[in-house]
C-alpha cells in the first residue's frame, strides 16, 4: 500500500440522536497522495464542513478510519490522544476568510505556530520569512494584518497554514471572496506548495472558475463521497 | 513564545489607555478616601500628640474633653499637681466656634492656654513665624490653616485679638485649625453674653429681695461679680513624672479628686474608636462601593475586548494555542489594566490630596494594599471572560 497523505475510510458522522439525528456523513472514502490537490465539491447541506471538522479533529466522527502520513489518527475513536498538537503540526488551515491575528505582524502570524510547536523567536520568524518570500509577500512582513490587501492577506494565511510544513492542509472556500483571477493565483500557489512541500490538500469549494483545475475531484452528495476525474486545466 | 497580551495592548492602546485612565481615577477617589481616615486619625493623633500631656483629667462619667463637653472647677489644678508623680497640671479649654475672617467665617478650635509658662502642656509646640503668646490678655497664635496672618486682628466673641503668632498642623479632631489664647480670656469667651442678656441678667438680681437687700449692696455687688466669672475650664492637662506609671498616678488623681482620668491609649480608644467610628464605617461603606464599582468595570471592558476576539481565539485554538495560553492572554490583560489604573490613580491621588480641605494622609501601606485589591479584583474580573473563551469551540473557525 502506498503511502497516503490522507486516507479516509468508511467515515460516519451523526450529530444528535434519535427523532433529531442528522447523518451529515454516511459513507465518506477518500486517499489524497502528498503533492496533491483534490477539489472537495457539494451542494450546500452535503456534508463538506462536516468532513473538514473531522479530519481536522475538532469533530469527533461516529465511526470509520483516518490516516494522516503513515499515523492512524482515528479508528472507530481517536487513536491520537492530543488533538491539539495534532492540529499544530499535522494539518494546516486556510479559511474563507484569511483571519489573522489583528494584532500580530505579518511575521508573527506566521511564525506563531512554530513558537507554539516551541521553536526560538529568531528560529521561528526565520521560518515565517522564508515562506513568505515563497509566496511572495515577505515585502510586507513589518506590516500589520489591517494593511494589507484581501490578496495578500490571503496569502499570509497559507503561509501560516504552510509554515509548520504540515502533511496536510485543509482548505475551506479560499477562493471565495475572490475574483477569478485572484481565485486561479491562490489555486496555482496551493499547487505549488503542495508540490513544494509534498503536502495532500483539500480544497472545499463551488466556486466554477476553479473547479477546471483540479486533476481530482471528490463529490458529496447527501453525506457520501463520489471520485471524479477532473479536467486538471492547466492554467500556469 | 511572545506575549498575546502584550500586542493586543500595543495594538489597541488606545482603549487600553483611555479606560485604564478612568478605571485609575476611580482608584484615585478610592485611595483618596483612605487617605481622608487616615488622616481623621491623624488628626487624632496629631491633637494629643501636641497637647504634650500624659493624661487627661476631665469632668467626672464624661469622654471629655474632645469626645463629650466636659466642665471643671479652675482650682483643680492645685490639687492634682499635689499628687504623688505629677509632674506639671495645666488647666486647658477648648471651644469650637466660626470666627470671622475678610469676608467670610472659618471654623476652628478656640484653644485657652495658660500664660506664663511657655512650652506648658497645651501650647503648640512649634511655631513657624512669629513669638508664642507672652502677654496675659488678647493676643493669638493661630494655624496657618485658618488663613490669619501675624498682625493680622482676630474678634472672638465681644475681644480682638493679635495674632503674634503662626503654627502648623494643630488641628481639633474634626480637623478644625486651633487658634490659642490665653486662658482667662478663652473662660471668659466661652461664658460671655451679649450685652442685653448681661443687663437682663443684672435686672433679674436686683429685683431679686433675697439679693438685693436694702442697707448690703456688697451683697448684689458680689452675687453680680460671681455670675459673671467663670470659674470652669474644659480638662487639666497633666505630665508625669519620670520612673511613674501613668495608670497608677492615673488612679490616684481618680481617687483623690473623684475625677475621670484618661492616659494616651485611652484617649486614642475614644477619639479613634468613637469620636471618628461613625464616620470610618461611612468611608469603609464607600471603598466596598467603589471596589465592586472598580471591579464591574475591569470586567466589563475586558469581557467586552474577549467578545470582540472569539473569532480569533477560535483561530487560535484550532492552530493548536493551548487554553492556559488563552487564559493567560485575557489575565494580563486585566492585570495591565488594573496597572494602569493604579498608576493612574497613586498619581492621581497624590496630586490632588494637598488640595482637599482636610489633612489627607496617603499611607505607603494603604497604597500597597490598594495595589493587592487591585491585582485581586483583575483576576476576578477576568474569570468570566476567561470561562467564555475557554468555551470556544475551535470547529466555530472552519464556516458551517
Ligand atoms: N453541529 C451540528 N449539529 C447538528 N447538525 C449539524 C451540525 N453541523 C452540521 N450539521 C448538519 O449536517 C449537515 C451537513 O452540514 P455541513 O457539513 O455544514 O454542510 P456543508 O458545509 O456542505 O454546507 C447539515 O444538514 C447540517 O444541518
Ligand atoms: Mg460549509
Amino acid at each position: 500500500m502506498v503511502t497516503a497523505g490522507i486516507r479516509i475510510e468508511g467515515l460516519r458522522k451523526r450529530f444528535g440522536s434519535g427523532d433529531t439525528a442528522v447523518d451529515a456523513l454516511k459513507d465518506v472514502n477518500m486517499v489524497i497522495t502528498p503533492g496533491e490537490v483534490v477539489g472537495l465539491v457539494g451542494p450546500s447541506g452535503s456534508g463538506k464542513s462536516t468532513l473538514l471538522k473531522c479530519l481536522g479533529a475538532v469533530v469527533e466522527p461516529s465511526a470509520g478510519r483516518m490516516t494522516i502520513g503513515d499515523e492512524l489518527i482515528y479508528d472507530n475513536r481517536w487513536v491520537i490522544k492530543d488533538l491539539r498538537a495534532l492540529r499544530r503540526d499535522k494539518i494546516g488551515f486556510i479559511f474563507q476568510a484569511p483571519y489573522l491575528i489583528p494584532f500580530l505582524d505579518v511575521t508573527d502570524n506566521v511564525a506563531l505556530l512554530p513558537m507554539l510547536a516551541g521553536l526560538s523567536n529568531a528560529m521561528a520568524r526565520k521560518q515565517a520569512l522564508e515562506l513568505l518570500q515563497a509566496l511572495d509577500v515577505a515585502h510586507r512582513a513589518r506590516a500589520m494584518p489591517s494593511q494589507l490587501s484581501g490578496g495578500e492577506q490571503q496569502r499570509v494565511s497559507i503561509a501560516r497554514a504552510l509554515v509548520n510544513r504540515p502533511p496536510v492542509i485543509l482548505a475551506d472556500e479560499p477562493t471565495a471572496p475572490l475574483d477569478g483571477a485572484r481565485a486561479l493565483a491562490v489555486i496555482r500557489i496551493l499547487n505549488q506548495m503542495a508540490r513544494q512541500y509534498e503536502a495532500a490538500i483539500i480544497v472545499v469549494t463551488h466556486d466554477e472558475k476553479i473547479i477546471p483545475t483540479f486533476k481530482r475531484i471528490y463529490h458529496i452528495r447527501d453525506g457520501k463521497t463520489h471520485e471524479e476525474v477532473g479536467e486538471g486545466r492547466d492554467f500556469e | 513564545m511572545i506575549s498575546l497580551a502584550g500586542r493586543d495592548i500595543l495594538h489597541s492602546w488606545g482603549k487600553f489607555v483611555f479606560t485604564g485612565i478612568g478605571l485609575g481615577l476611580l482608584i484615585g477617589v478610592t485611595l483618596t478616601m483612605a487617605g481622608v481616615y487616615r488622616g481623621m486619625v491623624d488628626d487624632a493623633k496629631v491633637l494629643l500628640d501636641n497637647s504634650a500631656a500624659d493624661l487627661w483629667v476631665v469632668q467626672k462619667d464624661t469622654l471629655g474633653p474632645y469626645a463629650e463637653p466636659s466642665s471643671l472647677y479652675d482650682d483643680n489644678w492645685r490639687g492634682i499637681r499635689n499628687i504623688q508623680g505629677v509632674a506639671s497640671a495645666t488647666n486647658v479649654t477648648y471651644l469650637t466656634m466660626q470666627v470671622r475672617h475678610g469676608e467670610s467665617d472659618v471654623r476652628v478650635l478656640v484653644t485657652g492656654v495658660v500664660t506664663g509658662e511657655t512650652g506648658a502642656p497645651g501650647w503648640p509646640p512649634h511655631l513657624i513665624a512669629g513669638r508664642q503668646i507672652t502677654r496675659g490678655h488678647y493676643e493669638a497664635v493661630a494655624d496657618v490653616a485658618t488663613g490669619f496672618k501675624l498682625g493680622d486682628q482676630i474678634k472672638i466673641r465681644r475681644n480682638v485679638y493679635a495674632v503674634v503668632g503662626l503654627t502648623r498642623r494643630m488641628v481639633s479632631s474634626s480637623g478644625d485649625p486651633m487658634v490659642f489664647i490665653p486662658i482667662k480670656d478663652a473662660q471668659q469667651a466661652q461664658f460671655l453674653k451679649d450685652n442685653d442678656a448681661i443687663l437682663e441678667q443684672r435686672r433679674r438680681t436686683e429685683q431679686n429681695p433675697a439679693l438685693n437687700r436694702p442697707g448690703l449692696p456688697e451683697v448684689l455687688d458680689a452675687v453680680i461679680a460671681t455670675q459673671s466669672a467663670n470659674p470652669f475650664v474644659n480638662a487639666v492637662l497633666v505630665q508625669v513624672k519620670p520612673g511613674y506609671a501613668h495608670p497608677e498616678v492615673a488612679e490616684s488623681i481618680r481617687r483623690w479628686k473623684r475625677l475621670q482620668v484618661y492616659d494616651r491609649l485611652q484617649m486614642e480608644e475614644i477619639l479613634v474608636g468613637k469620636l471618628i467610628a461613625t464616620s470610618a464605617r461611612q468611608i469603609g461603606m464607600f471603598l466596598v462601593i467603589l471596589a465592586v464599582v472598580s471591579a464591574a468595570i475591569v470586567a466589563f471592558i475586558i469581557y467586552t475586548l474577549t467578545m470582540g476576539k472569539i473569532r480569533e481565539i477560535a483561530v487560535l485554538k484550532l492552530i493548536g494555542t493551548r487554553n492556559r495560553t488563552i487564559a493567560g492572554m485575557i489575565l494580563q490583560q486585566a492585570l495591565g489594566l488594573g496597572l494602569i489604573g493604579f498608576v493612574v490613580g497613586k498619581v492621581s491621588a497624590t496630586f490632588w490630596a494637598p488640595v482637599f480641605p482636610k489633612y489627607v494622609l496617603l499611607e505607603p501601606g494603604d497604597a500597597i494594599r490598594g495595589f493587592v485589591a487591585v491585582v485581586v479584583i483583575c483576576v476576578l474580573a477576568s474569570a468570566i471572560s476567561i470561562w467564555a473563551a475557554l468555551k470556544v469551540d475551535p470547529a466555530e473557525a472552519i464556516g458551517g
